[in-house]
C-alpha cells in the first residue's frame, strides 16, 4: 500500500504526520517512508542517520561540432527552447533540457549523442528498526523535481507499506507524487489559508481518482470552516491534533511525538486504520 | 540595419514591453526605411524556455539591434552569441518613441 501525505498548503505539518505514522507503525512491520519534497526535503530532521547516496541522473545530448551543419533541425524539435543554432555556432542550455532525446532522433548528420547529467540524489538510511527512509534531493538551480521524485518512488516500489512525504502545492511534483497512490492523507489547519489550499488539493486527488481523508492539525476547538468543507466533499476527518506548546516544542527540537507522548502512539495508530479503511481494504 | 522593438501591441504606436522573453509582440523596422512590420510572440505564455526561443525569432529575421527594458541570462548569451547589439530603453513610451530615441543616439547600449 502506498499513502501519501498531502496539504496543499506548505507548513501544516506534513512532515509532522508523515514522521510519526512511520515511527510507530515501524515497531510492529516494514515500513518505507519516501520524502518526496525534493526541494527542501526534511524528514531526515526527526531520523538522523548515516545515509547511503545515489545520483538521479537525466540524458542530456552531447553534440560532435565537427559533424554539425548548423541545419538547426535539433532547435526546432525541442520544446522547451534548450538547443539554439545559430549559423556558425550552437548554443545548449542544459539546465533547460529535459532529456527526451528528440534531437538525437531529428539530426540528419549524427551529430548528436546522448550522454548523462546529474541534477540530484536519493539518499538512503535505516534510523530505526524497521525503518526505510528514502530521501529525494533536487539539485540547487535545477527545476525537475518530477524526475528525482519518480526514481526516489522507484525505489521504494514494491514495499509493503510506503509513506509518502508530499510536497506542498498542486502542480506536477505534487501529482507526481499522488498519482497511483492507494491514499491519500491532507494535512491541514484550521485557517484561510489552510482551506483555500486544501481546496485545490482535494480537487487534485479527486481528479487523480486518490481516495483521501482530513487531518486538522494545531486544532483550537472551532475547527467548523475545514469540517463544513470536509461534510461537503465528503472527505472523513481522520484525526485531530491540538495547537499545543508541548506538541511544539517536542517538534521543534527534532523529536516525535510518538517517541516522547505516549498518547500519540494510539491516535497515530488510530490514524492509519482509518487510512486503510479508505482505500476500502 | 534591422530594428526590433519589443511592444504590448502589434503598432508602433503601441506601448513598448519592458520584458524581453515574455513580450508580446515584436516590431521590426528598417533605418534604411520602409514600413514596420510585426509579429506576434508565441512564447509570450509559455511555461519556461522562453528567452533562448524568444531570441531564435530575431535572429531569423535578421536582427541587429534590439531595444528592451531587461533581459534574462540565458536570452542575453544567444543575442550575444549572435552579435545582436542591445540597447536598453526603461522610460515608457510607444515603440515608435524608442526606436526615434535610439535613431537620434539617446539610448544606453547594453554590454
Amino acid at each position: 500500500m502506498r499513502l501519501v501525505v498531502a496539504s496543499g498548503k506548505g507548513g501544516t505539518g506534513k512532515t509532522l504526520v508523515a514522521a510519526n505514522l512511520a515511527a510507530v507503525l515501524s515497531s510492529e512491520m516494514e515500513v518505507v517512508l519516501v520524502d518526496c519534497d525534493v526541494e527542501e526535503p526534511n524528514a531526515h530532521l526527526f531520523f538522523p542517520s548515516e545515509e547511503k547516496v545515489l545520483p538521479v541522473l537525466i540524458d542530456v545530448p552531447a553534440f560532435e561540432s565537427s559533424r554539425c551543419n548548423h541545419c538547426g533541425n535539433c532547435s526546432d524539435s525541442c520544446q522547451y527552447g534548450a538547443i539554439v543554432v545559430l549559423r556558425e555556432q550552437l548554443l545548449f542550455f542544459p539546465a533547460m533540457c529535459h532529456g527526451c532525446g528528440g534531437c538525437e532522433l531529428v539530426c540528419p548528420q549524427g551529430a548528436i549523442s546522448m550522454a548523462k547529467r546529474p541534477i540530484g540524489h536519493i539518499a538512503f538510511s535505516t534510523p530505526r528498526q524497521g525503518l526505510v527512509l528514502i530521501t529525494g534531493v533536487l539539485h540547487e538551480r535545477e527545476v525537475m523535481s518530477p524526475r528525482v521524485i519518480r526514481e526516489a518512488l522507484n525505489y521504494a516500489s514494491g514495499h509493503a507499506l510506503v509513506i509518502c512525504d508530499a510536497p506542498p502545492g498542486t502542480a506536477c511534483p505534487v501529482v507526481e507524487t499522488l498519482e497511483g497512490a492507494d491514499a491519500c492523507i491532507f494535512v491541514t489547519e484550521p485557517t484561510r489559508f489552510g482551506l483555500h489550499d486544501l481546496t485545490l488539493a482535494a480537487g487534485v486527488a479527486e481528479l487523480l481518482g486518490v481516495p483521501s481523508g482530513v487531518v486538522i492539525n494545531r486544532s483550537m476547538g472551532d475547527d467548523d470552516s475545514i469540517r463544513d468543507f470536509c461534510r461537503a466533499r465528503k472527505l472523513p476527518v481522520l484525526t485531530t491534533i491540538p495547537f499545543d506548546r508541548d506538541i511544539a516544542e517536542t517538534v521543534n527540537s527534532g523529536q516525535l511525538l510518538t517517541d516522547r507522548m505516549p498518547i500519540m502512539r494510539g491516535q497515530f495508530r488510530e490514524l492509519f486504520s482509518r487510512a486503510c479503511v479508505l482505500t476500502g481494504v | 540595419m534591422i530594428v526590433c522593438v519589443t511592444a504590448k501591441g502589434p503598432g508602433p504606436e503601441d506601448l513598448m514591453e519592458e520584458r524581453f522573453g515574455r513580450s508580446p509582440y515584436f516590431l521590426f523596422k528598417n533605418t534604411e526605411g520602409g514600413e514596420w512590420s510585426s509579429i506576434a510572440n508565441k512564447f509570450a505564455d509559455t511555461a519556461g524556455g522562453v528567452g533562448p526561443r524568444a531570441a531564435q525569432v530575431l535572429i531569423d529575421r535578421g536582427t541587429h539591434v534590439l531595444i528592451t527594458g531587461n533581459i534574462g541570462g540565458n536570452a542575453l548569451a544567444v543575442l550575444q552569441a549572435a552579435g545582436i547589439e542591445i540597447y536598453l530603453f526603461k522610460s515608457s513610451g510607444t515603440a515608435a518613441d524608442a526606436f526615434q530615441k535610439f535613431i537620434a543616439g539617446q539610448l544606453k547600449k547594453f554590454s
